[in-house]
């Protein structure tokens, strides 16, 4: 690629409904995970009273007043409680059209992309020179983006198995119980951490035209927007 | 536990807020806390809109997620907890100087206000059963509590049909909790005067307590002194300040 090449045209590459749901879920899950941090306080531990407690090395761990949303404990649950509303609606709306639409497919990790992840793997790690060919995302991202999907399904799921323990108790039993669902809870915010320290990094690392896209809908990369 | 108070939004009903302040809350939420979380409550502009919102999720919990009939799972008594903490209002154990004189009240919007004694209460049918507790903080713990079904004091008050809710009221420092009917007459919902097999000890709430594991542990009124039928949704200690009314899990 040369300087001298004319600059690629904007394509469209996000619906609106992919970019509102997506940056109302980035402040929404803000708020979730501070509120949630101010509710953990009050009991920062996994385990009936008495009982022996699940391994959990932020065992009474206070977490810095900045990251902390509410207050107090009643203060964090109200916020906690009235954000789940949006954050529950956001993500039904971005699968429904993701369904509807038939973009899933391009974002849906299946069984005959392993094969597409081993090669991106190789790539990355240095292991081989070429960027293998792919569409709009390639296996690892499908692979990044069905997990996190999976996850906020996960969160909200343990979310209602602590919420109603007796009246959704099949729920609660399904994660193990009141004290490991809420272990899952807790452990899942710090994969969706994860995931979003990541996904950061390697938009700005690999493809920073993608931020414009993610906002704008436009996309000028060196991707392309479409299987 | 911070002192702040709350007012009373007792007329507050789900209609009050519209979609429009709905999304706006959402972004705010999000926006406030990636801004400043710095324990902020919602300051004026925005507490009052997570207020109403806590009062949305009451009536979910009261009228879709609520079972009257879904009963609790029940546990043996050897897998009960090792310890279960208690916690009261007063600066030292709530404790009757005549515990012979203590009666509870039934009173309100009913056909027949009541003065029970222990005594009177004990000659009542009653329930035995061992469940999980669930303390808003997030810590749980297996307990056996003995007692006489709300519904058999029910039967026997005949509230008026204008009653929808009760009122429990504590010698605890003023300690009290509302209650919507329907949960009151769940059938794991009861006045006890007994735990693990020995009377209701004082750090429990003797001589009598309301338990049920359809609630959280602070909906469960400890050292019981009266129980008020009211057409008007009554508030509590705790929920006056903030924690949801409906407290059911």
């Amino acid at each position: 690629m040369t300087d001298e090449q004319p600059p690629r045209p904007f394509v469209r590459r996000h619906h609106w409904i992919v970019r509102l749901t997506h940056w109302v879920t980035v402040l929404v899950l803000a708020g979730m995970i501070t509120s949630g941090l101010q509710i953990y306080e009050a009991y920062a531990r996994f385990g009936n009273r008495g009982g022996p407690l699940l391994p959990n090395p932020l065992d009474g761990a206070q977490f810095p007043r900045w990251s902390r949303l509410g207050g107090w404990l009643a203060g964090a649950l109200n916020w906690h409680f009235a954000l789940a509303w949006p954050l529950v609606t956001a993500g039904l709306i971005y699968v429904g059209y993701l369904v509807k639409s038939g973009e899933w497919r391009a974002l849906l990790f299946r069984p005959r992309d392993v094969r597409g992840a081993i090669d991106m793997t190789q790539y990355y790690l240095h292991l081989r020179r070429e960027h293998p060919p792919q569409g709009k995302h390639n296996p690892l991202q499908k692979l990044a983006y069905t997990g996190v999907i999976a996850l906020g399904a996960l969160a909200v799921l343990t979310g209602f198995a602590i919420y109603k323990p007796t009246q959704l108790s099949w729920l609660t039993a399904l994660f193990g119980g009141f004290q490991a669902a809420r272990y899952w809870h807790f452990w899942i915010v710090w994969i969706f951490v994860g995931f979003t320290i990541m996904h950061i990094i390697l938009v700005f690392a690999v493809d920073p035209a993608s931020l414009r896209a993610m906002l704008t809908g436009w996309y000028r990369g060196r991707f392309p927007s479409h299987d | 536990m911070t002192e702040r108070q709350t007012p009373r939004r007792q007329g507050a009903k789900a209609q009050d807020i519209d979609r429009r302040a709905f999304v706006k809350l959402g972004v705010a939420g999000g926006a406030a806390s990636l801004a400043a979380a710095c324990g902020w409550d919602g300051g004026r502009l925005l507490q009052p809109g997570l207020l109403d919102i806590s009062r949305v999720n009451d009536w979910v919990g009261e009228k879709v997620l609520f079972s009257p009939t879904h009963l609790a799972r029940t546990y043996s008594p050897a897998e009960r907890s090792a310890m279960l903490p208690s916690y009261f209002i007063s600066g030292v154990t709530p404790m009757l100087r005549d515990p012979d004189r203590w009666r509870l009240r039934v009173q309100g919007l009913v056909e027949q206000p009541l003065d029970l004694s222990l005594d009177d209460l004990m000659r009542l049918p009653r329930t035995s059963y061992t469940v999980k507790h669930h303390c808003v903080e997030g810590w749980s713990a297996i307990a056996s509590w003995h007692g006489v079904p709300v519904s058999a004091i029910v039967a026997r008050c005949r509230p008026l049909r204008t009653a929808r809710y009760i009122s429990f009221e504590s010698f605890d420092a003023g300690y009290s909790n509302g209650w919507d009917l329907a949960s009151a007459l769940h059938p794991q919902t009861i006045l006890a005067f007994g735990m693990n097999d020995n009377p209701l000890p004082p750090a429990h709430g003797a001589p009598l307590r309301l338990y049920s594991p359809t609630k959280l542990g602070y909906k469960l009124t400890k050292y019981l002194v009266s129980m008020t039928f009211t057409d008007q949704r009554p508030g509590g200690y705790w929920e006056d300040q903030g924690y949801p009314w409906f407290g059911g899990i």
